[in-house]
């Protein structure tokens, strides 16, 4: 356990991005985001959640996969390079971390994606205690601990210092690079912090948020619940909780013709809308209800079936804060649960 | 051969075009070097892309046995498969494979094996019926219930009516949609004529087609009393990745991509229809 003044944190960023990139919580107007740390930038680690979670930097928004060019009837392709420089993520909170562990049991399990590999091997994350959990917050739903969190180093904030302390060896290496801001800390000066926001998190609203209902192998009863009917019913289909979930990992492929050679990329997709599925014969979700259930189906149920019964949330309250019907997973697996309790 | 987690595909080169009906074309493909550019089981699929202008999944419609390059029977109705339909011998594609599960063609050993396809259908179930025939001693009788809208819409011509009805402890039963000039064979839908048969149940089933024909003919061959463990179907689905991951072939627990394209029409039932 290590700690450093507070104000040291910008030189200390800066010293890292001699020799990585270096991404932080950077406030622009009124939001905050993770964007490069360059000079000039303003720090904000006080704002709890970041408006995107921090998935862009492992499954970019956007992102190429090859060039290819065409001479009569010959086609010529280059693969774009995978990620080879080593970055960090500064400031991760613990549901945006665990989020990463959700994203690697997808993208890491065989066959393996090697774009989301080459930059989670290039990534060091180091995460931030939560010392105000928001009043959406429900990760301790999914038994995800913000007075400890994960990742290769974490970091608790505490009056005028920050504490660090390193998970793996990766984070290890990192704490090596910025020793000369660092001094020797110790666990006990974390522990009244780490009390004091457990404390908070119990009295939070959906605190008491249960799963009990989804459990089980009761896929087609929870598929075919008439309660799908009413919820889904004020879903506009902007697919916004997509784009804001930490865990939402569907891709599209496309291909933009610059003119001089076209490039196939992949981009995020939702599952929220009409074309996703859509085929030359037809489509097999029709309607919102049913585009709405694959989402919610997805993430609670198909997701666990498939990895050892884990849920695809993390409880950030994310989709809660930002859906312009109010419509949000705390409501799907509410609803659900009182479905199976009758 | 394509490296299964990638998403950087091969180049192919178009080597012959076959027009099978006025929207079907079947066409061959081989690797740069006039080699097949990967294997194959039956019923496995590949990506196949022309850049700027679209890439998606086709069932490889040859068999495996086929070690010198592979076939693919693809319908014009969309963007890419308008655009396929364009091209010409020594035009160069990108594909990427094989995936997917496959059709067990080992577990079918000894069976008596009754095909039943419509229209565009008949294509991964003739990687299967080729390998059988391939290695005829290994298989029991085959039966091959094939219909089409019309005569016109019947593909692999030659085949159906040449090359798979002259084996032996073969039989190939045709139909079309409605009745037609020079057409003296069975007249009706797929499902109909399949009562008609009305085939011994102790056969191993592949049945391929447009969805409304498959349910259909699962009605008819419950009548007949087949239980769903004897049956294999493929799913068709909007892919984009094919390794599981982006997400637009999931149906329940399973990813037709990558579980698929071949289930036994009991695992369906565990699985929401939505297919």
């Amino acid at each position: 356990m290590f700690k450093m003044a507070k104000k040291d944190i910008p030189n200390m960023l800066t010293l890292l991005g001699e020799s990585m990139d270096v991404y932080a919580p950077v406030k622009k107007g009124k939001l905050t985001n993770f964007e490069d740390f360059t000079e000039g930038a303003e720090l904000d680690i006080d704002t709890l959640k970041t408006v995107k979670s921090p998935k862009d930097f492992f499954l970019p928004q956007v992102e190429n996969l090859f060039s290819a060019t065409s001479q009569g009837k010959e086609i010529n392709i280059e693969a774009k390079a995978l990620r080879d420089k080593p970055f960090v993520i500064f400031g991760v909170r613990s549901c945006d971390v665990r989020a990463m562990e959700i994203l690697d049991s997808v993208y890491l399990s065989e066959p393996v994606d090697k774009f989301y590999e080459a930059r989670r091997e290039n990534g060091i994350i180091l995460s931030l205690a939560c010392n105000e959990p928001g009043q959406t917050c429900f990760c301790t739903t999914f038994n995800i601990d913000p007075a400890h969190p994960n990742a290769d180093g974490a970091m608790w904030v505490i009056n005028d210092n920050i504490y660090i302390e390193a998970r793996t060896e990766k984070g290890e290496n990192l704490v090596k690079l910025i020793s000369k801001f660092l001094q020797e800390g110790s666990k006990n000066e974390i522990v009244q912090s780490q009390t004091a926001i457990r404390e908070k998190l119990n009295k939070l609203p959906y605190s008491d948020l249960s799963l009990d209902g989804l459990e089980g192998n009761q896929l087609l009863d929870l598929f075919d619940t008439p309660q799908w009917e009413e919820l889904h019913k004020t879903c506009l289909a902007c697919g916004i909780c997509t784009f804001i979930c930490p865990t939402c990992q569907c891709y599209d492929i496309k291909d933009y013709d610059t003119g001089g050679e076209v490039v196939r990329y992949r981009c995020w997709d939702s599952c929220m809308y009409s074309d996703f599925t859509l085929m030359a014969h037809g489509n097999i979700r029709n309607s919102q209800k049913e585009r709405f259930r694959q989402r919610f189906m997805h993430k609670l149920v198909y997701h666990p079936d498939n990895n050892k019964g884990e849920i695809s949330c993390v409880g950030c309250g994310r989709c809660v804060n930002k859906c312009p019907s109010s419509l949000n997973i705390v409501k799907v697996i509410k609803s659900l649960a009182v479905k199976c309790n009758v | 051969m394509c490296k299964p987690d990638s998403l950087i595909p091969l180049i192919g080169v178009i080597t012959d075009i076959k027009t099978e009906t006025p929207d079907v074309k079947t066409f061959t493909i081989v690797d740069k070097e006039g080699k097949k550019a990967f294997d194959h089981k039956s019923g496995q699929c590949a990506m196949i892309s022309v850049p700027g202008v679209g890439e998606a999944m086709f069932s490889i419609a040859s068999a495996p046995t086929n070690t010198k390059f592979m076939e693919f029977s693809i319908k014009a109705c969309g963007v890419l498969t308008d655009y396929l339909h364009t091209l010409e011998a020594g035009q160069q594609v990108t594909i990427r494979g094989p995936y997917g599960n496959s059709f067990p063609n080992d577990l079918f050993k000894n069976k008596d094996m009754l095909f039943i396809a419509g229209g565009i259908g008949l294509a991964p179930v003739r990687s299967v019926i080729n390998y059988v025939f391939d290695k005829r001693d290994d298989y029991g009788k085959v039966d091959i219930l094939y219909g089409a809208r019309s005569a016109d819409d019947l593909v692999f011509k030659e085949e159906i009516m040449g090359t798979w009805t002259a084996k032996e402890n073969t039989h190939v039963h045709l139909t079309i949609d409605r009745p037609q000039e020079n057409w003296d064979g069975h007249v009706g839908f797929v499902p109909a004529y399949l009562g008609e048969l009305n085939f011994k149940n102790d056969k191993t089933v592949i049945v391929c087609g447009p969805p409304i024909m498959i349910k259909f003919v699962l009605e008819e061959l419950d009548k007949l009393g087949f239980k769903k463990e004897q049956i294999y179907t493929t799913l068709e689905l909007r892919m984009k990745c094919g390794i599981g991951k982006c997400g637009r072939c999931n149906i329940g627990s399973k990813y037709v991509c990558k579980d698929g394209p071949v289930f036994r029409c009991d695992e369906l039932d565990d699985m929401p229809e939505e297919y």
